[in-house]
């Protein structure tokens, strides 16, 4: 089993960090590089670029929506911040960071900027990743019970939320000591952040990156006209 | 002859509460004689060659959270998920990741996406036309900051190439096209119809003046059904002492080479205007109470051109708001409550919100908003060609009835807008309803309280 280990902490880690770094940057130079229209309207608002205020805007959706769109709002935030927070501020996943940086940079954080990256307890990264793996739960009933969502999805949504859920999963296993022996368990961590690393741009993970282009695309267009944001 | 006569094939609904061209008792919902495959390759090609990054970069930003139903009026006022903003493109976005995305290839070898197919264009009719005003709504809630009534306006480009437009749609812009009035006004209709209305009202209105500083212009459904709004217009105008004229050559404002997305026509249609406004020499064009006019010309109108037009564009409401504030136009005090129907794509989609709110102050009505109301309102119903297609009517009158109730509860004495295409729609859905709510022209309510002071 040492050798699953070995494969997912090595070789196995190389390859889906470049088709992570190689395939996202494919897929937002493929689109960027597209012809812009010029837009020759004459502007309302000059100053176009405030319009890039939609990215914060679209944050939380207007007061007139809220009541529809509330809760699955708040689920959608528990889960993006709970990976979040266990993504960045487990201790072990701060050691391999740190670790990162140092094969990049030559020095951790705390050499650069003098403040080292801060952690939380262990018990506290349970308790998100539960909160997180709950939302996560909610969330793919919501998508299999609410018909607008179930007539949206196809393969792309679900296989996506397998690739978010299934590390949390192994990870949480792995660190309560359920299921096969740590090692396998472990590795098995690995090898799931590995596939999300692998689906990452093929498919709807991607908005991390493309949503801010364009809410902001968006944004100075309107701002441009001095339509509604 | 009427004008109505003139087209037997498509003969026109002139008496109707809405304007149309008649109900076909056989619908032809397909144009021009080609084989499917080439539908399907023209469809692709239009979409895929009318979109440049914006647009590409908005169908891969979709994360299918659903949110777009609830802006929706069609989804909010049927409950069934296939009005679903984004859904009404799924065969484009399909074809797009299949056809010309970054993963193109992967898509293709692995299958994920199935062939677009003209059933699948043809089932996706309705979807694009008969359930989607352009009306923008959508694009204020989605989370990926997609603006998805634009990708709507991009879909049918595709379907237009394609000859999948309905029928009456179809029919009413290559009529347009034609004869350069979808409502059969033509140069001549038109020049006869100022001339009655300068003896029946006793006004001056200046038709092909070779020079004026001003230019002003008309919806169809103005000329056939409103010819009030014209002596308005026309009364404003004079008022204002302003160096001003119509032109036979470019009148038409409404676009419905636009609305039914054939870009050629929008372009023909688009260019008359232009061209008669520098033909006079003009330095502003005054657009009607026309919702899609003003996305027309004020918005895409330079782009159709290939540069920047050598004069203003105004909406009607924003020249007499801007009167209003520099001191020229006085309106007497209206002692009445009203309230404001938002044109889509005046107020949400073209920046105007404020000056109809403006006018209204100044004729001292008591501004009873709706909810929501302004950049939030809720579409009539009948914009983006949606009101000519009669297949369309049941779902029309459903998202009407969003309307009525907003309308009901800001008991407003008078429901006023700026856009004769709304104002049709309100007029057929009062008949529809038996409903006892006019609504009214802000340019008729301000032209009829002018203030007769010595300029």
């Amino acid at each position: 089993m040492m050798d699953l280990l070995a494969f997912a902490r090595g070789p196995g880690l190389k390859y889906a960090m470049f088709v992570f770094v190689f395939g996202i940057l494919w897929r937002l130079i493929g689109v960027l590089l597209l012809a812009a229209k010029v837009d020759r309207s004459e502007p309302r608002h000059t100053a176009s670029w405030k319009g890039l205020r939609l990215i914060v805007l679209r944050l939380w959706p207007r007061r007139e929506f809220l009541q529809r769109t509330a809760a699955i709002q708040i689920l959608g935030y528990a889960f993006h911040i709970g990976f979040l927070v266990v993504l960045v501020f487990y201790l072990p996943h701060v050691l391999f960071f740190e670790d990162v940086f140092k094969g990049l940079l030559g020095t951790n954080l705390h050499g650069l900027l003098g403040v080292s990256w801060p952690y939380l307890p262990g018990g506290v990264i349970m308790m998100a990743g539960t909160v997180t793996v709950a939302a996560l739960v909610a969330l793919l009933v919501h998508r299999l019970v609410s018909p607008v969502k179930r007539l949206l999805s196809n393969f792309d949504d679900y296989f996506s939320w397998l690739a978010t859920t299934a590390p949390l999963v192994t990870g949480m296993m792995a660190y309560s000591h359920v299921g096969p022996p740590y090692q396998t368990m472990l590795a098995m961590h690995i090898l799931s952040v590995e596939l999300l690393l692998l689906w990452f741009p093929f498919g709807k993970l991607m908005h991390a990156f493309t949503i801010v282009i364009s809410r902001a695309v968006t944004g100075m267009e309107f701002e441009r006209k001095g339509a509604a944001l | 002859m009427t004008p109505a006569e003139t087209e037997p094939e498509h003969p026109l609904e002139l008496d109707a509460p809405r304007l149309s061209v008649k109900q076909p008792e056989v619908r032809l919902d397909r144009q021009g004689e080609m084989e499917d495959t080439e539908r399907v390759e023209r469809a692709l090609r239009h979409f895929i060659r009318d979109f440049g990054r914006t647009a590409a970069l908005y169908l891969e930003s979709c994360v299918h959270c659903g949110q777009c139903a609830e802006a929706c009026h069609y989804y909010v006022a049927t409950g069934d998920p296939k009005y679903t903003p984004i859904w009404k493109v799924e065969p484009f976005k399909q074809a797009y990741k299949r056809e010309y995305g970054p993963f193109a290839l992967l898509f293709r070898l692995l299958g994920l996406k199935p062939k677009l197919t003209v059933e699948r264009l043809q089932q996706w009719q309705e979807l694009i036309y008969d359930a989607c005003t352009l009306c923008g709504r959508c694009s204020l809630i989605c989370p990926a900051g997609i603006d998805i009534a634009n990708l709507v306006s991009l879909a049918r480009h595709g379907m237009s190439s394609a000859g999948l437009v309905p029928h009456e749609l179809w029919a009413v812009a290559e009529r347009a096209e034609r004869q350069g009035s979808p409502l059969g006004a033509t140069p001549k209709v038109f020049q006869e119809r100022i001339e009655w209305l300068t003896d029946e009202y006793e006004i001056e209105i200046p038709l092909d003046k070779p020079r004026a500083q001003v230019i002003c212009t008309l919806s169809s459904i103005e000329i056939m059904k409103y010819p009030k709004s014209i002596v308005a217009m026309a009364k404003v105008m004079n008022h204002l002492g302003l160096d001003w004229t119509f032109r036979s050559d470019g009148y038409e404002a409404t676009n419905f080479g636009m609305l039914s997305g054939n870009v050629r026509w929008q372009k023909d249609m688009s260019l008359k205007l232009i061209q008669a406004a520098i033909a006079c020499g003009a330095q502003t064009m005054v657009l009607p109470e026309c919702g899609h006019a003003y996305g027309a010309v004020r918005w895409q109108g330079a782009n159709v051109y290939g540069k920047p037009l050598p004069f203003r564009v105004l909406h009607i409401s924003e020249f007499l708001a801007e009167n209003v504030d520099n001191g020229r136009l006085k309106l007497k005090r209206l002692a009445k409550s009203a309230t404001y129907h938002d044109p889509c794509q005046i107020s949400r989609r073209g920046g105007a919100t404020a000056a109809a709110r403006t006018v209204l102050a100044a004729l001292g009505v008591e501004l009873r908003e709706m909810t929501p109301a302004a950049d939030m309102n809720w579409c009539c119903g009948g914009g983006g060609g949606v009101v000519t297609i009669h297949r369309a009517d049941p779902l029309r009158y459903k998202v009407f009835q969003i309307k009525m109730e907003q309308i009901e509860s800001t008991q407003a004495e008078v429901p006023v807008t700026a856009c004769s295409n709304c104002r049709q729609t309100f007029d057929d859905g009062q008949a529809h309803f038996h409903w006892d709510k006019t609504m009214h022209s802000l340019l008729e309510l301000a032209a009829d309280n002018l203030e007769e002071s010595p300029r």
